[in-house]
Protein backbone atom coordinates (compact mmCIF):
# COMPACT_ATOMS: atom_id res chain seq x y z
CA UNK A 1 0.00 0.00 0.00
CA UNK A 2 1.40 3.44 -0.90
CA UNK A 3 2.18 5.61 2.12
CA UNK A 4 0.53 8.60 0.45
CA UNK A 5 -2.00 8.25 -2.31
CA UNK A 6 -3.88 10.78 -4.44
CA UNK A 7 -7.17 9.42 -5.77
CA UNK A 8 -9.06 11.41 -8.41
CA UNK A 9 -8.06 14.63 -6.73
CA UNK A 10 -9.43 17.93 -7.97
CA UNK A 11 -8.72 21.25 -6.36
CA UNK A 12 -10.45 24.51 -7.16
CA UNK A 13 -10.24 27.89 -5.55
CA UNK A 14 -12.61 30.74 -6.39
CA UNK A 15 -13.99 28.79 -9.36
CA UNK A 16 -10.53 28.35 -10.81
CA UNK A 17 -9.27 24.82 -11.30
CA UNK A 18 -5.78 24.32 -9.93
CA UNK A 19 -5.56 20.52 -10.06
CA UNK A 20 -7.64 18.01 -11.99
CA UNK A 21 -7.86 14.24 -11.85
CA UNK A 22 -4.61 13.71 -9.96
CA UNK A 23 -3.76 10.06 -9.27
CA UNK A 24 -0.47 8.84 -7.91
CA UNK A 25 0.93 6.94 -4.99
CA UNK A 26 4.11 7.48 -3.01
CA UNK A 27 5.69 4.25 -1.84
CA UNK A 28 7.30 4.00 1.57
CA UNK A 29 10.87 5.23 1.47
CA UNK A 30 10.84 6.66 -2.04
CA UNK A 31 11.36 10.23 -3.17
CA UNK A 32 8.61 11.30 -5.49
CA UNK A 33 9.36 14.50 -7.35
CA UNK A 34 6.57 16.78 -8.50
CA UNK A 35 8.02 18.62 -11.47
CA UNK A 36 6.33 21.43 -13.34
CA UNK A 37 6.43 25.05 -14.37
CA UNK A 38 5.36 27.84 -12.05
CA UNK A 39 1.62 27.67 -11.55
CA UNK A 40 1.35 24.02 -12.55
CA UNK A 41 -0.20 23.21 -9.16
CA UNK A 42 2.71 21.30 -7.63
CA UNK A 43 2.87 23.28 -4.38
CA UNK A 44 -0.88 22.94 -4.04
CA UNK A 45 -0.50 19.16 -4.30
CA UNK A 46 1.99 19.29 -1.45
CA UNK A 47 -0.39 21.28 0.73
CA UNK A 48 -3.12 18.75 0.02
CA UNK A 49 -0.83 16.07 1.42
CA UNK A 50 -0.49 17.45 4.94
CA UNK A 51 -3.96 18.89 5.25
CA UNK A 52 -3.10 22.56 4.80
CA UNK A 53 -5.65 22.28 1.97
CA UNK A 54 -8.33 19.71 1.30
CA UNK A 55 -9.35 18.48 -2.15
CA UNK A 56 -12.50 19.88 -3.77
CA UNK A 57 -13.20 16.38 -5.06
CA UNK A 58 -11.48 13.04 -4.64
CA UNK A 59 -9.29 12.22 -1.69
CA UNK A 60 -5.74 12.13 -0.46
CA UNK A 61 -4.93 9.05 1.61
CA UNK A 62 -2.14 9.01 4.15
CA UNK A 63 -1.41 5.56 5.55
CA UNK A 64 -4.70 4.48 4.02
CA UNK A 65 -6.80 7.15 5.68
CA UNK A 66 -8.28 10.20 3.99
CA UNK A 67 -6.71 13.47 5.14
CA UNK A 68 -10.20 14.59 6.09
CA UNK A 69 -10.41 11.83 8.68
CA UNK A 70 -7.06 12.71 10.23
CA UNK A 71 -6.84 15.11 13.12
CA UNK A 72 -5.38 18.10 11.25
CA UNK A 73 -2.69 18.77 13.86
CA UNK A 74 -1.63 15.12 14.15
CA UNK A 75 -1.43 14.79 10.38
CA UNK A 76 0.85 17.82 10.05
CA UNK A 77 3.13 16.62 12.82
CA UNK A 78 3.55 13.31 10.99
CA UNK A 79 5.14 15.24 8.14
CA UNK A 80 8.25 17.37 8.11
CA UNK A 81 7.86 20.37 5.82
CA UNK A 82 10.65 22.35 4.20
CA UNK A 83 9.83 25.39 2.11
CA UNK A 84 11.71 27.86 0.00
CA UNK A 85 12.83 30.86 2.07
CA UNK A 86 12.75 28.27 4.83
CA UNK A 87 10.19 29.97 7.05
CA UNK A 88 12.50 29.71 10.03
CA UNK A 89 11.19 31.69 12.97
CA UNK A 90 13.33 34.83 13.01
CA UNK A 91 12.85 35.35 16.75
CA UNK A 92 13.95 31.82 17.69
CA UNK A 93 17.54 30.61 17.90
CA UNK A 94 18.63 27.77 15.65
CA UNK A 95 18.20 25.34 18.55
CA UNK A 96 14.68 26.53 19.31
CA UNK A 97 13.71 26.40 15.66
CA UNK A 98 14.87 22.81 15.33
CA UNK A 99 13.38 21.75 18.65
CA UNK A 100 9.99 23.24 17.90
CA UNK A 101 7.98 20.18 16.93
CA UNK A 102 9.50 17.91 19.61
CA UNK A 103 8.59 20.61 22.12
CA UNK A 104 5.06 20.87 20.75
CA UNK A 105 4.92 17.11 21.12
CA UNK A 106 5.81 17.46 24.78
CA UNK A 107 9.35 16.06 24.83
CA UNK A 108 11.47 16.81 27.89
CA UNK A 109 14.05 19.58 27.62
CA UNK A 110 17.03 17.23 27.87
CA UNK A 111 15.68 15.03 25.08
CA UNK A 112 15.03 18.05 22.88
CA UNK A 113 18.56 19.36 23.46
CA UNK A 114 20.11 16.02 22.63
CA UNK A 115 18.01 15.72 19.49
CA UNK A 116 18.91 19.24 18.35
CA UNK A 117 22.65 18.58 18.72
CA UNK A 118 22.33 15.30 16.88
CA UNK A 119 20.42 16.90 14.00
CA UNK A 120 22.83 19.80 13.67
CA UNK A 121 25.58 17.22 13.41
CA UNK A 122 23.54 15.32 10.80
CA UNK A 123 23.23 18.39 8.57
CA UNK A 124 26.90 19.24 9.02
CA UNK A 125 26.66 22.22 11.35
CA UNK A 126 28.68 22.01 14.60
CA UNK A 127 26.18 22.36 17.43
CA UNK A 128 28.50 24.34 19.69
CA UNK A 129 28.87 26.99 17.03
CA UNK A 130 25.33 27.22 15.70
CA UNK A 131 22.87 26.40 18.50
CA UNK A 132 22.52 29.91 19.82
CA UNK A 133 22.60 31.77 16.52
CA UNK A 134 19.57 33.45 15.03
CA UNK A 135 18.46 32.74 11.45
CA UNK A 136 19.57 36.19 10.28
CA UNK A 137 23.12 35.28 11.32
CA UNK A 138 23.22 32.34 8.90
CA UNK A 139 23.93 32.08 5.18
CA UNK A 140 21.16 30.94 2.84
CA UNK A 141 22.58 27.43 2.65
CA UNK A 142 22.91 27.19 6.44
CA UNK A 143 19.34 28.37 6.88
CA UNK A 144 18.18 25.69 4.49
CA UNK A 145 20.12 23.04 6.42
CA UNK A 146 18.45 24.20 9.62
CA UNK A 147 15.13 23.96 7.78
CA UNK A 148 15.88 20.34 6.92
CA UNK A 149 16.98 19.60 10.49
CA UNK A 150 13.77 21.14 11.79
CA UNK A 151 11.68 19.00 9.45
CA UNK A 152 13.49 15.88 10.65
CA UNK A 153 13.25 16.80 14.33
CA UNK A 154 10.37 14.67 15.53
CA UNK A 155 11.38 11.85 13.18
CA UNK A 156 8.28 12.04 10.96
CA UNK A 157 7.72 9.22 8.47
CA UNK A 158 7.05 11.68 5.62
CA UNK A 159 9.00 14.71 4.45
CA UNK A 160 7.56 17.37 2.17
CA UNK A 161 9.87 19.71 0.27
CA UNK A 162 8.55 22.78 -1.51
CA UNK A 163 11.34 24.01 -3.79
CA UNK A 164 13.67 24.03 -0.80
CA UNK A 165 16.84 24.81 -2.72
CA UNK A 166 15.32 27.20 -5.26
CA UNK A 167 16.85 30.38 -3.88
CA UNK A 168 20.39 29.07 -3.40
CA UNK A 169 23.45 29.56 -5.58
CA UNK A 170 24.23 26.56 -7.83
CA UNK A 171 27.19 25.32 -5.80
CA UNK A 172 25.35 25.38 -2.48
CA UNK A 173 22.32 23.85 -4.14
CA UNK A 174 24.46 20.99 -5.44
CA UNK A 175 25.93 20.40 -1.97
CA UNK A 176 22.53 20.36 -0.35
CA UNK A 177 21.20 17.96 -2.96
CA UNK A 178 24.09 15.67 -2.14
CA UNK A 179 23.24 15.96 1.53
CA UNK A 180 19.62 15.17 0.75
CA UNK A 181 20.71 11.99 -1.06
CA UNK A 182 22.91 11.02 1.90
CA UNK A 183 20.03 11.57 4.30
CA UNK A 184 17.71 9.56 2.11
CA UNK A 185 20.21 6.72 2.01
CA UNK A 186 20.48 6.74 5.81
CA UNK A 187 16.89 7.42 6.85
CA UNK A 188 14.74 6.32 3.89
CA UNK A 189 11.99 8.81 4.60
CA UNK A 190 9.01 8.82 2.31
CA UNK A 191 9.49 12.15 0.56
CA UNK A 192 7.58 14.35 -1.82
CA UNK A 193 9.81 16.94 -3.43
CA UNK A 194 8.46 19.86 -5.45
CA UNK A 195 10.78 21.54 -7.94
CA UNK A 196 10.86 23.24 -11.32
CA UNK A 197 14.48 22.24 -11.85
CA UNK A 198 14.64 19.18 -14.08
CA UNK A 199 18.25 18.45 -13.15
CA UNK A 200 17.24 18.36 -9.48
CA UNK A 201 14.28 16.11 -10.33
CA UNK A 202 16.46 13.62 -12.21
CA UNK A 203 19.10 13.63 -9.50
CA UNK A 204 16.89 13.23 -6.45
CA UNK A 205 13.72 11.48 -7.55
CA UNK A 206 13.01 7.78 -7.57
CA UNK A 207 10.01 8.75 -9.69
CA UNK A 208 8.95 11.99 -11.31
CA UNK A 209 5.39 13.23 -11.68
CA UNK A 210 5.27 15.87 -14.39
CA UNK A 211 2.44 18.35 -14.00
CA UNK A 212 1.12 20.53 -16.79
CA UNK A 213 -1.52 23.13 -15.92
CA UNK A 214 -2.80 21.12 -13.00
CA UNK A 215 -2.95 17.74 -14.70
CA UNK A 216 -0.51 14.85 -14.75
CA UNK A 217 1.40 14.60 -18.00
CA UNK A 218 3.51 11.57 -17.11
CA UNK A 219 4.73 9.55 -14.16
CA UNK A 220 8.18 8.15 -14.86
CA UNK A 221 11.44 7.04 -13.31
CA UNK A 222 14.37 9.34 -14.12
CA UNK A 223 15.50 6.89 -16.81
CA UNK A 224 12.08 6.65 -18.40
CA UNK A 225 11.73 10.42 -18.17
CA UNK A 226 14.74 10.95 -20.43
CA UNK A 227 12.99 9.13 -23.27
CA UNK A 228 9.38 9.96 -22.51
CA UNK A 229 7.22 10.72 -25.53
CA UNK A 230 5.96 13.95 -24.03
CA UNK A 231 6.37 17.45 -25.35
CA UNK A 232 6.55 18.95 -21.88
CA UNK A 233 9.13 16.41 -20.74
CA UNK A 234 11.24 17.26 -23.78
CA UNK A 235 10.82 20.97 -23.06
CA UNK A 236 12.21 20.36 -19.58
CA UNK A 237 15.02 18.13 -20.86
CA UNK A 238 16.00 20.87 -23.29
CA UNK A 239 17.05 22.94 -20.25
CA UNK A 240 19.80 20.48 -19.38
CA UNK B 1 2.25 79.02 50.10
CA UNK B 2 5.17 77.48 48.24
CA UNK B 3 4.59 74.11 49.85
CA UNK B 4 0.86 74.34 49.04
CA UNK B 5 1.72 74.60 45.36
CA UNK B 6 4.22 71.78 45.68
CA UNK B 7 1.62 69.61 47.37
CA UNK B 8 -0.89 70.43 44.64
CA UNK B 9 1.58 69.54 41.94
CA UNK B 10 2.29 66.20 43.56
CA UNK B 11 -1.38 65.44 44.13
CA UNK B 12 -2.56 66.44 40.67
CA UNK B 13 0.37 64.69 39.00
CA UNK B 14 -0.67 61.54 40.82
CA UNK B 15 -4.24 62.02 39.67
CA UNK B 16 -3.05 62.61 36.13
CA UNK B 17 -0.92 59.50 36.18
CA UNK B 18 -3.78 57.39 37.44
CA UNK B 19 -6.16 58.74 34.76
CA UNK B 20 -3.61 57.98 32.06
CA UNK B 21 -2.60 54.65 33.56
CA UNK B 22 -6.14 53.35 33.85
CA UNK B 23 -7.15 54.61 30.42
CA UNK B 24 -4.12 53.22 28.61
CA UNK B 25 -4.42 49.91 30.45
CA UNK B 26 -8.06 49.62 29.39
CA UNK B 27 -7.21 50.66 25.83
CA UNK B 28 -4.56 47.92 25.70
CA UNK B 29 -6.91 45.34 27.20
CA UNK B 30 -9.48 46.17 24.54
CA UNK B 31 -7.29 47.17 21.61
CA UNK B 32 -4.89 44.22 21.49
CA UNK B 33 -7.55 41.46 21.58
CA UNK B 34 -9.71 43.40 19.12
CA UNK B 35 -6.72 43.81 16.83
CA UNK B 36 -6.03 40.09 17.01
CA UNK B 37 -9.65 39.33 16.30
CA UNK B 38 -9.95 41.60 13.27
CA UNK B 39 -6.61 40.33 11.91
CA UNK B 40 -8.53 37.11 11.31
CA UNK B 41 -11.57 38.86 9.82
CA UNK B 42 -10.63 41.57 7.34
CA UNK B 43 -14.29 42.52 6.85
CA UNK B 44 -14.63 43.44 10.52
CA UNK B 45 -11.42 45.46 10.26
CA UNK B 46 -12.86 48.04 7.82
CA UNK B 47 -15.86 48.57 10.00
CA UNK B 48 -13.88 48.89 13.20
CA UNK B 49 -11.29 51.16 11.60
CA UNK B 50 -14.11 53.38 10.35
CA UNK B 51 -15.73 53.70 13.74
CA UNK B 52 -12.54 54.39 15.64
CA UNK B 53 -11.33 56.87 13.04
CA UNK B 54 -14.58 58.79 13.39
CA UNK B 55 -14.14 58.85 17.18
CA UNK B 56 -10.61 60.14 16.64
CA UNK B 57 -11.90 63.11 14.64
CA UNK B 58 -14.24 64.34 17.39
CA UNK B 59 -12.52 67.26 19.15
CA UNK B 60 -11.63 66.06 22.62
CA UNK B 61 -13.42 68.83 24.49
CA UNK B 62 -16.58 68.05 22.51
CA UNK B 63 -16.28 64.35 23.24
CA UNK B 64 -16.00 65.05 26.95
CA UNK B 65 -19.07 67.26 26.61
CA UNK B 66 -21.04 64.59 24.77
CA UNK B 67 -20.34 62.10 27.52
CA UNK B 68 -21.71 64.22 30.36
CA UNK B 69 -25.44 63.50 29.79
CA UNK B 70 -24.95 59.79 29.02
CA UNK B 71 -25.96 57.53 31.92
CA UNK B 72 -23.74 54.67 33.13
CA UNK B 73 -20.66 55.52 31.14
CA UNK B 74 -20.80 59.32 31.30
CA UNK B 75 -21.51 62.09 33.76
CA UNK B 76 -19.32 64.65 35.51
CA UNK B 77 -16.03 63.30 36.78
CA UNK B 78 -13.40 60.69 36.19
CA UNK B 79 -15.60 58.07 34.60
CA UNK B 80 -16.37 60.17 31.52
CA UNK B 81 -12.75 61.16 31.25
CA UNK B 82 -11.58 57.57 31.26
CA UNK B 83 -14.19 56.55 28.69
CA UNK B 84 -13.07 59.32 26.36
CA UNK B 85 -9.38 58.64 26.84
CA UNK B 86 -9.88 54.93 26.17
CA UNK B 87 -11.73 55.76 22.95
CA UNK B 88 -8.81 57.93 21.82
CA UNK B 89 -6.15 55.45 22.84
CA UNK B 90 -7.87 52.54 21.18
CA UNK B 91 -7.20 53.41 17.55
CA UNK B 92 -3.39 53.43 17.52
CA UNK B 93 -3.23 50.25 19.59
CA UNK B 94 -5.86 48.49 17.51
CA UNK B 95 -4.30 49.56 14.24
CA UNK B 96 -0.77 48.60 15.19
CA UNK B 97 -1.84 45.22 16.53
CA UNK B 98 -3.66 44.50 13.30
CA UNK B 99 -0.85 45.74 11.07
CA UNK B 100 1.78 44.02 13.19
CA UNK B 101 0.11 40.63 12.95
CA UNK B 102 -0.64 40.92 9.25
CA UNK B 103 2.91 41.96 8.44
CA UNK B 104 4.41 38.75 9.82
CA UNK B 105 6.05 36.96 6.87
CA UNK B 106 3.45 34.57 5.38
CA UNK B 107 6.19 31.96 4.83
CA UNK B 108 6.81 31.95 8.58
CA UNK B 109 3.11 31.55 9.38
CA UNK B 110 2.76 28.88 6.71
CA UNK B 111 5.61 26.87 8.11
CA UNK B 112 4.22 27.25 11.62
CA UNK B 113 0.89 25.85 10.42
CA UNK B 114 2.64 23.14 8.43
CA UNK B 115 4.52 22.09 11.56
CA UNK B 116 1.25 21.46 13.29
CA UNK B 117 0.92 24.51 15.50
CA UNK B 118 -2.60 25.13 16.71
CA UNK B 119 -4.16 28.56 16.15
CA UNK B 120 -3.32 29.57 19.72
CA UNK B 121 0.29 28.40 19.46
CA UNK B 122 0.72 30.27 16.19
CA UNK B 123 -0.60 33.42 17.83
CA UNK B 124 1.37 33.20 21.07
CA UNK B 125 4.66 31.80 19.81
CA UNK B 126 4.91 33.41 16.40
CA UNK B 127 2.51 36.21 15.52
CA UNK B 128 2.45 38.15 18.79
CA UNK B 129 6.22 38.01 19.43
CA UNK B 130 6.91 39.12 15.87
CA UNK B 131 4.29 41.85 16.07
CA UNK B 132 5.36 42.99 19.55
CA UNK B 133 7.49 45.86 18.35
CA UNK B 134 4.72 47.32 16.25
CA UNK B 135 2.17 46.83 19.03
CA UNK B 136 4.39 48.61 21.53
CA UNK B 137 4.88 51.45 19.05
CA UNK B 138 1.09 51.81 19.01
CA UNK B 139 0.92 51.77 22.80
CA UNK B 140 3.60 54.45 22.88
CA UNK B 141 1.63 56.74 20.57
CA UNK B 142 -1.56 56.10 22.57
CA UNK B 143 0.20 56.82 25.89
CA UNK B 144 1.80 60.07 24.80
CA UNK B 145 -1.38 61.47 23.27
CA UNK B 146 -3.42 60.37 26.28
CA UNK B 147 -1.09 62.25 28.63
CA UNK B 148 -1.76 65.42 26.67
CA UNK B 149 -5.48 64.89 26.17
CA UNK B 150 -5.95 64.09 29.85
CA UNK B 151 -5.21 67.73 30.72
CA UNK B 152 -8.63 68.58 29.26
CA UNK B 153 -10.24 66.25 31.80
CA UNK B 154 -10.33 69.09 34.30
CA UNK B 155 -12.99 70.74 32.15
CA UNK B 156 -15.51 68.11 33.25
CA UNK B 157 -14.27 67.69 36.78
CA UNK B 158 -11.90 64.84 36.11
CA UNK B 159 -8.98 66.40 37.94
CA UNK B 160 -5.37 65.95 36.93
CA UNK B 161 -2.82 68.49 35.82
CA UNK B 162 -5.40 70.21 33.65
CA UNK B 163 -6.77 71.77 36.84
CA UNK B 164 -3.72 74.04 36.93
CA UNK B 165 -3.99 74.84 33.28
CA UNK B 166 -7.68 75.78 33.34
CA UNK B 167 -7.18 77.77 36.53
CA UNK B 168 -4.19 79.53 34.99
CA UNK B 169 -6.04 80.33 31.78
CA UNK B 170 -9.04 81.67 33.72
CA UNK B 171 -6.89 83.93 35.92
CA UNK B 172 -4.28 84.74 33.25
CA UNK B 173 -1.64 83.27 35.55
CA UNK B 174 1.29 81.87 33.58
CA UNK B 175 2.85 80.27 36.63
CA UNK B 176 -0.30 78.17 37.17
CA UNK B 177 -0.36 77.12 33.50
CA UNK B 178 3.28 76.07 33.73
CA UNK B 179 2.63 74.19 36.96
CA UNK B 180 0.30 71.98 34.92
CA UNK B 181 2.09 71.99 31.58
CA UNK B 182 5.61 71.21 32.75
CA UNK B 183 4.82 68.05 34.74
CA UNK B 184 2.57 66.87 31.90
CA UNK B 185 5.37 67.39 29.41
CA UNK B 186 7.86 65.60 31.68
CA UNK B 187 5.51 62.62 32.08
CA UNK B 188 5.05 62.47 28.31
CA UNK B 189 8.80 62.58 27.69
CA UNK B 190 9.52 59.89 30.26
CA UNK B 191 6.75 57.63 28.92
CA UNK B 192 7.90 58.18 25.36
CA UNK B 193 11.52 57.44 26.25
CA UNK B 194 10.67 54.39 28.33
CA UNK B 195 8.36 52.81 25.77
CA UNK B 196 10.78 53.71 22.99
CA UNK B 197 13.51 51.88 24.87
CA UNK B 198 11.25 48.85 25.31
CA UNK B 199 10.38 48.95 21.62
CA UNK B 200 14.04 48.91 20.60
CA UNK B 201 14.94 46.28 23.14
CA UNK B 202 12.56 43.75 21.68
CA UNK B 203 14.63 41.65 19.35
CA UNK B 204 14.22 42.85 15.78
CA UNK B 205 12.70 40.26 13.50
Amino acid sequence: MPFVEFRHVFYEVAGQRILSEINFGVETGETLVLLGRSGSGKSTALKLTNGMLYPTAGEVLVEGRSTREWDPIRLKRRMGYVIQDVGLFPHFTVARNIGLVPRLEGWGEADVDRRVDQLLETVGMPAAEFRTRYPRQLSGGQRQRVGVARALAADPPVLLFDEPFGALDPVTRFELQQQFLDLQRDFKKTSIFVTHDVREALRLGSRIVLLVRGAIEIVATPDEFQHAPSGEARAFLACL
Amino acid sequence: MRSDLANDIVRLTGEHLSLVGISVALAILMGVPLGILVARRPAAWRWLLGVSSVVQTIPSLALFGFLIPIPWIGGIGKRSVIVALVLYGLLPILRNTYVGILSVDPAVCDSAIAMGMTGGQLLRQVQLPLAARTIIAGIRVATVTTIGTATIAAAIGGGGLGVFIFRGVASVDTAQILAGAIPAAVIALVADGGLGWLERRISPA
